[in-house]
């Protein structure tokens, strides 16, 4: 390995100086800055974990179907198997921050729009974001793009409305939102009201008869059954599918025969094939659970159910939602502080109203972004996975090409949209829920592999068409 | 900067992806492989971290050896001579 530059160290060092900084002064004004900082350092450790094991959800499916790699599926389904557990723990205490969605056929539709995003744009929600501390001008187009179409989405009207069905629109009205909302305008808004709000929000433990708050229910429902059983016949389907022929043929070359003993070491060997991965996805999962523990400990500390309260008392109301609050999901997100920053912004700019919607104006606020902590734990990743990149040398910055500039505009325009049809990305809205035994997160999870699928079908053509171009001249004996 | 292939000498093969995320190294050099004869060398020179995992992986799942690995400034280098 080789020698890191003293000028990697440096810059390493000055960014945790920084964020130790933003801390102590921050800390200097008020002790609710606390709260922030929680947010903060558990996005910084987020960021070094994903740029240590180059964790990309993306990576995940599209790999396995256009290059037959397990490693990220593998170092996924450890990561989450580790958070489950770690979860699993904090909802048995009932300290967990944690809400299930609405299960639906919607959630695997927009985990397809999402699947479909992931392989244009080069990497996931939280993907982009290590890659953009790795100095990857790509993955911040990436990012820019996810944050636009958000923000957009969420407030469309107009033409839009026609394509709401009735009953949503009905539905959406009977909800009894405030008339600031103005619910009957706005696709997003109908969706959720109309339709989305309408659907179960079902658990493992609860569906077999227990409590998630309980031992059993956390750890036989949803730990266990939720996820341990899932994970386990997706590990076994892709041992089945692009290990298992390699560990016969190579048993076969040695000694002639293939016996159980050869599946099992072939199947812990992929468990085992990225080291780097599967670390990372420990510490990730730990990390995750740890979080919610954490979060919900300073809410009572503090006497708030959500940070919009803490930022009133500091005197930042501006951007709260219409019942006070803003997004604090107490664990890990990404999309929903990229949408909130874009619409903070525009609604500064421009003047147009973005509090007129269910995403923002009802539920997550557009508060200042230099007072979000969503976004503390967003811009600290992007900082964390700095970090870590100077001190492996692998910080580089990549200034985006054309070509794939334009991939990084569709591919988070897809993301966009199935992030907010999916109310959560392949964080917010396969990870976290599926972790927390979420049948809904499992759902997103089905759609994403489908549009990775979907992608890749796409790019072995777009690649083998420019592979042909450059070969043209080229004269091979095949 | 668009992608490069070029033929550097007899059995030696030149791709060049730098600038490219993923998934492009790891398809390029996919398809690169397929094109080549058994012994022929690939040399695959790339900058997006994460696509040192996935080539080397691939590279174990199909038999073909990696035979130098280089990173320097954050641009790697892999050789890989085809099974």
């Amino acid at each position: 390995m080789q020698e890191i530059p003293r000028k990697n160290k440096v810059w390493a060092l000055i960014i945790v100086g920084f964020f130790v900084l933003v801390s102590l002064v921050s800390y200097g004004f008020h002790e609710y800055y606390v709260y922030l900082q929680a947010y903060l350092w558990f996005g910084f450790i987020y960021g070094m974990c994903l740029q240590y094991g180059r964790f990309c959800f993306a990576s995940a499916f599209r790999d396995l179907f256009a290059v037959g790699v397990p490693r990220m599926v593998v170092g996924i389904v450890i990561a989450t198997m580790l958070f489950a557990f770690t979860s699993a723990f904090v909802n048995a205490t009932g300290w967990s921050t944690f809400h299930p969605a609405p299960t639906s056929i919607h959630a695997v539709i927009a985990g397809l729009f999402f699947g479909i995003g992931m392989v244009f744009a080069g990497g996931c929600a939280s993907g982009s974001l290590y890659k953009t501390g790795e100095g990857n001008g790509v993955a911040l187009m990436v990012i820019l793009s996810i944050s636009v179409t958000q923000a957009i989405f969420v407030d469309i009207g107009g033409w839009f409305n026609k394509l709401v069905p009735e009953s949503w629109r009905l539905s959406a009205a009977q909800k009894g939102l405030p008339p600031s909302i103005n619910v009957t305008d706005g696709w997003v808004d109908q969706y959720l009201a109309g339709y989305v709000w309408n659907q179960p929000t079902l658990r493992f433990a609860e569906m077999l008869g227990m409590k998630t708050d309980s031992i059993a229910g956390a750890f036989l429902g949803n730990f266990f059954v939720g996820v341990v059983l899932p994970a386990t016949v997706l590990l076994i389907w892709v041992y089945s599918v692009w290990v298992r022929k390699n560990v016969v043929k190579r048993a076969m070359e040695s000694k002639g025969t293939v016996t159980f003993s050869d599946h099992l070491n072939g199947f812990w060997g992929m468990v085992t094939s990225s080291k780097r991965t599967a670390i990372a996805g420990l510490f990730l999962g730990i990390a995750c659970g740890l979080q919610m523990f954490v979060i919900e400990g300073l809410r009572m500390k503090f006497g708030v159910k959500n940070a919009g309260t803490l930022l009133a008392r500091l005197g930042f109301d501006y951007g709260l939602s219409a019942k006070g609050t803003v997004f604090d999901p107490g664990y890990w997100y990404v999309t929903t502080q990229e949408a909130q920053w874009v619409g903070w912004t525009l609604h500064k700019l421009t003047g147009i109203n973005f509090m007129d919607n269910i995403f923002f104006g009802w539920v997550n606020g557009i508060p200042n972004p230099a007072f979000n902590p969503a976004d503390w734990m967003s811009v600290a990743l992007i900082g964390g996975s700095a970090v870590m990149a100077l001190l492996q040398n692998e910080f580089k910055f990549k200034k985006p090409t054309r070509e794939l500039a334009t991939w990084a505009i569709i591919g988070g325009f897809f993301m966009g949209i199935g992030s907010r049809l999916g109310l959560g990305c392949n964080v917010g809205g396969f990870f976290v829920r599926a972790a927390n035994g979420d049948p809904s997160g499992w759902l997103f999870g089905i759609g994403m592999i489908g549009g990775a699928f979907v992608g890749v079908k796409f790019f072995n053509w777009w690649t083998e068409r420019k592979m042909a171009k450059e070969m043209a001249e080229l004269e091979f004996e095949l | 900067m668009a992608m490069k292939f070029e033929k550097k000498g007899e059995g030696l093969y030149m791709l060049d992806v730098k600038g490219y995320v993923c998934p492009h190294p790891q398809i390029y050099t996919k398809k690169a492989l397929e094109k080549l004869r058994s012994g022929d060398i690939l040399e695959v020179v790339f900058d997006n971290p994460s696509s040192s995992e996935s080539i080397s992986a691939m590279c174990e799942s199909n038999g073909n050896e990696i035979v130098e690995k280089k990173m320097e400034g954050g641009v790697f280098t892999f050789r890989i001579r085809k099974s």
